[in-house]
């Protein structure tokens, strides 16, 4: 029974709660780095490595992390082992180091590592957090491999490098610059949207989702607590739009 | 009981200036560029107008029919953004492109924002230079113009098939280059670009019937193109030399997009003051991409730019209703 909790984290965070199509966070990364199928898995496995590493860590100090400094105290983990990972990538891998770039520092204050910190490692036990960090980071993977390779296959007729268009086919370059990105990520939020399929943007990504959904009605919240801020928030603003036309009556009338 | 008594809701008058005649208006006023393109760059020219044109059509229809939405293609806007579009590529453009550059027009930038008097930027612009990005070589190769004295053989060779190594410079391209250029064949057309936008005469031809039955205003063409003129002026660095000027004037795509895609309806201001402000800013623009940008063309970024200002435009400069004034003030 045990076993089946863990294996639940890994699907729910490929499948379920994927964190690019469904929650949406990390939108960087995936805007910036999907130019070919290789950036995007690279990038995905760097996150995978930071996230499972983090959300142990987080977890294991979820006790001592006073309740008010909790976000920098997160930083501070996130940093340390973004630290550690570019200077092993930089080691072992100068290849990758090069390809990513300046997206491997920014992954400190990638959405999906913060979002999994405080939604599920400053909540639930080591074992539990380790295997979100691995399941959700593995989804993120997919997506920016899938994304990369899309974007890839139309803007230079190859697939992880691999040449697949025939040679009459000239690609559609604007597909790996940065136009393409957006095009592609958008596309796919308005068919999610058509389709009914689950989508943060439609607010039917379910209830675990660090700031609620729901990005068309969402009021500009904290996030963490958009869900009842977005109700309470709709509540006021008719009380305060009701007022506001009684004065302006009023000062109409004088 | 007579006619006078009939009851209606208003409006009780209507006018009869519709979409589809304003639209029809504005494809008689294309054609005689479209003549002179064909004229000047052969069959192939035809070929691209044609395709770019159906495609359109096809996929605005194709739209509606899977979005379940009624047909809106009897206004005849997607023929002009296919025509506009045409006129925008090198006569030598691949058909399967120029397709690519139709679908993306009509879907991405007109219908899914909402189809037309949605659409933020103008369609053809949008996709010409999304093709532009995507195939930067094929968007700025030129196929020479016709040959002056054409037999039969060497109209075949060259005035059918593309010619690799002959894609002849732009007067704009050789301005650039800092060559001199021939005014008089820049007037009649006889130079190398895109499908429409070789001829001055036979653009200002359309946009003298399109003046004339009042469907554009000089407002928006006139300040572009006075100041574009006054930029290339006083920054060409070239002095008071009038060849330098009317060669920036009469050659790429200034006239072109000056009378049919800046006065665009949807994605121009509609305030008087908005649109004298639109236009200065094209023509500002248009000089700044053309003098110190990389490419030797600057007209569709800078419409396609100042589309997207057209809110902020109309915002600072709409008209306060009467007797709202004085309430402001008091505030």
């Amino acid at each position: 029974m045990k076993m089946n909790k863990y294996v639940e984290r890994i699907y729910n965070g490929i499948i379920k709660e994927n964190p690019t199509f469904i929650i949406m966070l990390g939108m960087c990364p995936t805007l910036a780095v999907t130019t070919s199928g290789n950036n995007g898995l690279y990038m995905g496995l760097t996150t995978t490595v930071v996230l499972a590493m983090s959300n142990l860590l987080i977890s294991a100090l979820r006790k001592f992390i006073p309740d008010k400094v909790r976000i920098p105290a997160y930083i501070v983990v996130v940093a340390s082992l973004v630290t550690v990972v570019q200077l092993l990538l930089a080691a072992y891998l100068p290849v990758v180091n090069e390809l990513l770039g300046i997206y491997i520092p920014l992954i400190v204050v990638n959405c999906i590592i913060l979002g999994r910190a405080e939604a599920y490692a400053a909540k639930n036990s080591i074992g539990l957090s380790l295997f979100d960090g691995i399941g959700m980071g593995l989804g993120f993977t997919l997506a920016l491999s899938i994304i990369g390779s899309f974007r890839e296959l139309l803007g230079a007729g190859t697939i992880f490098s691999f040449k697949i268009t025939p040679d009459s086919f000239e690609p559609i370059s604007i597909f790996i610059l940065a136009p393409g990105a957006l095009f592609t990520l958008a596309i796919l939020t308005a068919l999610q949207n058509k389709l009914k399929l689950p989508s943060a943007t439609n607010g039917s990504a379910g209830n675990n989702v660090g700031c609620g959904g729901d990005c068309s009605h969402c009021m500009g919240s904290t996030c963490t607590t958009n869900r009842e801020e977005i109700s309470s928030k709709a509540e006021t603003s008719k009380v305060t739009i009701a007022k506001k036309s009684e004065a302006g009556d009023t000062q109409n009338q004088k | 009981m007579s006619d006078l008594f009939h009851v209606s809701a208003a409006p009780h008058n209507r006018s009869p200036i519709t979409t589809k005649s304003i639209m029809q208006d504005v494809l008689l006023a294309l054609i005689p560029a479209g003549i002179f393109g064909v004229y000047n760059f052969g069959i192939n020219a035809l070929t691209v107008i044609v395709v770019s044109i159906a495609a359109c059509v096809l996929t605005e229809y194709l739209y509606c029919r899977f979005m379940k939405k009624s047909a809106t293609i009897g206004d005849y806007s997607a023929v002009v953004t296919g025509l506009l579009l045409a006129y925008n590529l090198p006569s030598n453009f691949p058909i399967w492109m120029t397709i690519v550059g139709s679908v993306f027009a009509i879907v991405i930038v007109k219908m899914l924002f909402g189809g037309l008097g949605q659409n933020f930027m103008n369609p053809a612009l949008a996709a010409r230079v999304f093709l532009l990005i995507s195939f930067p070589v094929r968007m700025t190769s030129f196929a020479v113009e016709k040959l002056t004295t054409p037999n039969t053989a060497d109209y075949i060779k060259h005035g059918f098939v593309a010619l690799d190594g002959v894609s002849g410079a732009t007067p704009l391209a050789a301005l650039k280059a800092g060559e001199s250029v021939d005014l008089w064949k820049m007037l009649i057309g006889n130079t190398g670009g895109t499908i429409g936008e070789t001829s001055a005469i036979a653009i200002l031809i359309g946009a003298a019937y399109l003046l004339f039955r009042k469907v554009i205003s000089l407002r928006i063409p006139l300040t572009y193109i006075i100041s574009l003129a006054v930029f290339v002026l006083i920054f060409g660095g070239k002095g008071f030399d009038m060849t330098f000027v009317l060669g920036h004037i009469l050659g790429g795509g200034l006239l072109l997009g000056a009378f049919f895609m800046a006065t665009d309806y949807v994605t121009s201001p509609i305030t008087r003051v908005g649109q004298i402000v639109f236009g200065i800013s094209l023509g500002l623009l248009t000089g700044l991409f053309r003098l110190q940008g990389g490419s030797a063309e600057g007209v569709s970024y800078a419409i396609i730019f100042c589309n997207l200002l057209v809110p902020l435009i109309e915002k600072v400069t709409r008209q306060t209703s009467f007797g709202k004034e004085r309430a402001v003030r008091e505030k």
